[in-house]
């Protein structure tokens, strides 16, 4: 498991699920379907996203692609750092 | 069956009105014991209609109507709201709340939340939230919307921990609100009606222990399609049958689909009705006038503030017998 996974996987853990049911979150779990997130939930999520590494979560990328998952996170988490290491012109 | 939208919420009015009377009287003269009904009028529709049935369930002398206003509810609800406990011979008290909120810290909890976000808010500055997201497919989330004296207009999106507090600071208001209802109720032997529609029930879009809280809630059946539908059936003035619906309870006025909902009112009633019926998407796109993506966002929506209402609509629990939760299950 990835670093900003397992970061990412302890947080939901000991926020949302109050240090339970662990292992039944599994890499791919829609947090939404789930019912391990709610709307406000997700703007926990984004605020703890965007303080622990750094980055700002734009409008538009707030997204269950990007978000509703430990899969999806740590992919979004790994386009953004790339993103934000690269200038601009190497993005096209 | 009939798909055209104006009359799929269709309701034989003057019955309804008659069966809702019925059924207070028993609820609140035979179960509760008590001897009329107080009522919190904002001025809206949906209050407005429930003074009205009350009027018809207990006759004019057993309610009384109070208005509630604060330095930042809207003047002309209050007047509204004046008018319609007039209009029906209603017993009417006003009692402004601002000294009440002021004490408890609401205005002042909200400000400091506010400036967190937007650090040149102060004096004179009006605000309201907005909700962003849900119609794009998008996680909900908040925008901070203020207008500054000259006119400016600021947005900011909304961070968890200032979004929590200045919405719970501005839960106070429902709450002292409630307090008073429930004096008047008590001095009176009287109990207290709740307001809310089908939608707002439904959804959640109530405070809990403020206007969440109630003895009855003689409209919570009802469509707001079918509230209008009463309104006019009952003789309301025109404003109230034509408003549109706000919250009245930021200082720059709110509708309650900036707000809370993801379409306005009358489509909301629609997208619930389909919602229930388990209608295809396809024909609650075609009902709706979207494409099949959006009601799918809808129907989503619909059902994930299901799910956060049941802990608003949860009767205090406690830990006798099978593992019940809030929603019901064991």
């Amino acid at each position: 498991m990835t670093d900003t996974k397992s970061q990412v996987r302890s947080y939901v853990v000991d926020n949302f699920l109050m240090g339970r049911r662990a292992s039944d979150l599994a890499d791919d779990t829609p947090f939404l379907a789930r019912g391990i997130l709610d709307s406000t939930g997700f703007l926990e999520l984004i605020g703890f996203l965007e303080e622990r590494f750094g980055i700002t979560v734009e409008d538009d990328e707030m997204i269950p692609e990007n978000l509703n998952t430990l899969n999806a996170i740590e992919a979004y988490l790994a386009r953004k750092k790339v993103s934000a290491a690269c200038p601009s012109e190497c993005r096209k | 069956m009939d798909m055209r939208p104006s009359t799929i919420l269709a309701i034989d009015c003057d019955a309804e009105v008659q069966r809702i009377a019925e059924r207070l009287l028993t609820i609140v003269a035979d179960d509760f014991r008590r001897r009329g009904v107080v009522v919190a009028l904002s001025g809206g529709v949906d209050s407005s209609v429930c003074v009205a049935l009350a009027c018809k369930a207990f006759g004019a002398a057993r309610v009384l109507a109070l208005l509630l206003p604060e330095k930042e509810s809207s003047a002309k609800s209050a007047k509204l709201g004046r008018r319609v406990a007039e209009q029906f011979g209603v017993p009417c008290l006003s009692q402004d709340i601002t000294a009440a909120l002021e004490a408890i810290g609401c205005y002042t909890i909200r400000d400091q939340a506010i400036r967190a976000v937007i650090p040149e808010y102060g004096e004179g500055w009006k605000s309201k939230v907005v909700i962003s997201g849900g119609l794009e497919g998008r996680v909900h989330f908040f925008k901070l919307v203020a207008q500054s004296p000259d006119g400016r207009m600021t947005e900011k999106r909304l961070p968890h921990k200032e979004y929590l507090e200045i919405v719970a600071a501005q839960n106070f208001k429902q709450r002292i609100r409630k307090t008073v209802e429930y004096f008047h109720a008590d001095r009176l032997h009287y109990a207290v009606l709740g307001t809310p529609n089908r939608l707002e029930y439904d959804q959640g879009f109530f405070v809990k222990n403020g206007d969440g809280s109630a003895d009855v809630k003689p409209i919570a059946h009802l469509y707001k399609t079918q509230v209008y539908a009463l309104a006019r059936h009952l003789g309301l003035p025109d404003e109230i049958c034509n408003s549109i619906p706000t919250t009245d309870t930021y200082s720059l006025q709110q509708g309650q689909d900036e707000f809370f909902f993801a379409l306005p009112y009358d489509k909301m009633d629609l997208a619930l009705w389909a919602h229930d019926r388990d209608l295809p998407l396809k024909e609650t796109a075609e009902l709706l006038g979207m494409d099949e993506r959006q009601a799918e966002f809808v129907y989503n929506d619909i059902r994930a503030k299901r799910k956060t209402a049941r802990y608003l609509q949860a009767a205090p629990l406690t830990l006798e017998g099978p593992n019940r939760t809030a929603g019901g299950h064991e």
